[in-house]
């Protein structure tokens, strides 16, 4: 208890900085999928290439791939670039299926209601089919995000600071409440985000939630 | 607002014939029903109108103007549509939903909303809500909403594809009777499309009975259709050669007339009226 207490800065520091690598890596993340997902569905013959291959992404090792990055996008080896780049691509891998299949879900009602109101077909993309895929997008993002926080930790490994940094500190130094505190915070970044994202959902669709409630 | 098909045809790429030949003139201000079972190329046909299927041949002309010399997108802003499940936006609100082809012409919310409010209650709908979502409706309801949105961006031509198909009889009724006198009242040139031969006679200034492979059996007025069908497919159709329409009268103790049809199925009584007035049938 007395390490934690009078390391208590430290934990702070660490977990900004385990944030400042997440958040960062999770939006590059959906950015990326997202149109990927839009490519695959509107190129039916290679969707299953591009679906499937993309996934394959996430059994891509981590320690090599952070051997490789820097080599590829040209960062310093230490650089934090490094590991947002290699966690938007694990990001990427989880999220480009959950994104296609659910921009494919979309009720075909609708779609045919909004071209017959007049929708031309990018409209009809941004006013229909990415509000009505929200609901799976979100539940996409939230695997996403937790795998992130929790991926994150590995750049302690290769020198760039993280909650990570806890237990690769705490191991080689024997101090159990170091690794207690990073293990606890990254629990609680994890679960804090996805209530976030949760209530980031109820207020952007509030029409989902409506639709379960009882009419009248 | 006249429309004409004039020989259309329609093969789909996997080579299904959904429409062949076929030809009708549909009048400025009448409703026409096109008239057929499952697959007779009736959807087809409707959405050769607003260009969401294009015709493999033939034309289809507004107003004497081929549709396919118009952007398709323009075209389908001023065509009603009305979908046979309603097809609202679930994640929008009733008024949205109906304000959806103004704020496409480029209307204010507030003006686009205004108008929405007014359609509410031109279909029979009570304003208030207006802030629900489609889900929080009856399935009457979203379809007064399908036909209120379909209406917003006051169209000259409206286009129904089976509207009423998935409400109760009652609804139904009620609805049709809506639908007459909106039909009335802002007279739109209107296509229905229905297999439903009550809802044929009801509604129809015109009906046209449609073959399987979208080819035309007959064209008229509904006392025509009932009355001399064509062929023995029309008079299968409409149930005249299967007795359906041909009546039957009891006398019962009262002095008023049991009604069947010809296999004995009770369809409703004829009451002796007390003056010499001739007696109607109750619920039709
Ligand atoms: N996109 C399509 N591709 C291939 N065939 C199609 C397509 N749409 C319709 N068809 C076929 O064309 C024929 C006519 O279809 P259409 O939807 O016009 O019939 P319908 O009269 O509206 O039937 P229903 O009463 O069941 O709605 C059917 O055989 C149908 O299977
Ligand atoms: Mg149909």
């Amino acid at each position: 208890m007395d390490w934690i207490l009078l390391n208590l800065p430290l934990i702070a520091d660490l977990t900004f900085a385990h944030l400042a690598l997440c958040i960062p890596a999770i939006l590059l993340a959906a950015a990326v999928s997202l149109p990927v997902a839009v490519v695959a569905n509107r190129l039916r013959p290679v969707r299953e290439v591009l679906v499937s291959g993309t996934g394959l992404l996430y059994a891509v090792p981590s320690l090599p791939l952070f051997v490789v990055l820097p080599v590829v996008i040209g960062t310093g080896v230490r650089d934090p670039l490094n590991v947002v780049v290699a966690l938007a691509i694990y990001g990427t891998a989880l999220m480009v299926r959950s994104a296609a299949d659910g921009l494919d879900a979309v009720s075909a009602d609708a779609r045919t209601a909004a071209t017959a109101q007049g929708y031309s077909r990018w409209g009809r993309f941004w006013a229909v089919d990415l509000p009505l895929a929200g609901p799976a997008l979100l539940a996409g993002l939230r695997v996403v995000s937790v795998s992130t926080i929790s991926l994150v930790s590995v750049s302690a490994v290769i020198g760039v600071q993280s909650l990570g940094s806890l237990f690769t500190d705490g191991f080689q130094r024997g101090i159990v409440p170091s690794i207690m505190s990073g293990l606890v915070m990254t629990a609680v970044l994890a679960v804090g985000l996805d209530r976030l994202l949760v209530l980031a959902g109820r207020v952007c669709m509030p029409w989902s939630a409506a639709r379960e409630a009882p009419g009248r | 607002m006249g429309i004409e098909f004039r020989r259309v045809t329609k093969t789909y790429p996997d080579g299904t014939r959904a429409v062949g030949d076929f030809s009708l003139v549909v009048p400025s201000h009448s409703l026409t029903v096109l008239l057929g079972s499952s697959g007779s190329g009736k959807t087809t046909l409707l959405r050769m109108v607003n260009r969401m299927v294009d015709p493999t041949s033939g034309q289809v002309l507004i107003d004497d103007a081929d549709v396919a010399a118009e952007a398709p997108v323009a075209l389908r802003r001023r065509i009603g549509y009305v979908m046979q499940h309603s097809g609202l936006l679930p994640h929008r609100r009733v008024i949205d939903n109906v304000a959806t082809v103004p704020r496409l012409n480029g209307a204010s919310r507030r003006e686009a909303r205004e108008r929405a409010a007014e359609l509410l209650a031109v279909v029979g709908l009570d304003p208030s809500l207006g802030s629900r979502y489609p889900g929080q409706l009856s399935g009457g309801q979203q379809q007064r909403v399908g036909v209120a949105r379909a209406l917003a961006g006051d169209p000259n031509i409206l286009l129904m594809d089976e509207p009423f198909g998935s409400v109760d009889p009652l609804v139904r009724i009620e609805l049709q009777r809506e639908l007459k006198r909106i039909h009335t009242e802002l007279r739109k040139t209107i296509i229905f499309v229905t297999h439903d031969i009550d809802e044929a006679l009801t509604l129809g200034d015109q009906i046209v009975v449609l073959r399987p492979g979208g080819e035309i059996a007959q064209t008229g007025a509904p006392p025509e259709i009932v009355e001399n069908p064509r062929d023995d497919f029309v008079a299968q159709f409409l149930g005249v050669a299967g007795g359906r329409r041909s009546l039957r009268a009891t006398v019962r103790d009262d002095g008023g007339l049991s009604i069947s049809d010809s296999t004995g199925r009770p369809l409703g009584i004829l009451e002796a009226l007390p003056s010499k007035a001739p007696g109607s049938l109750p619920g039709g």
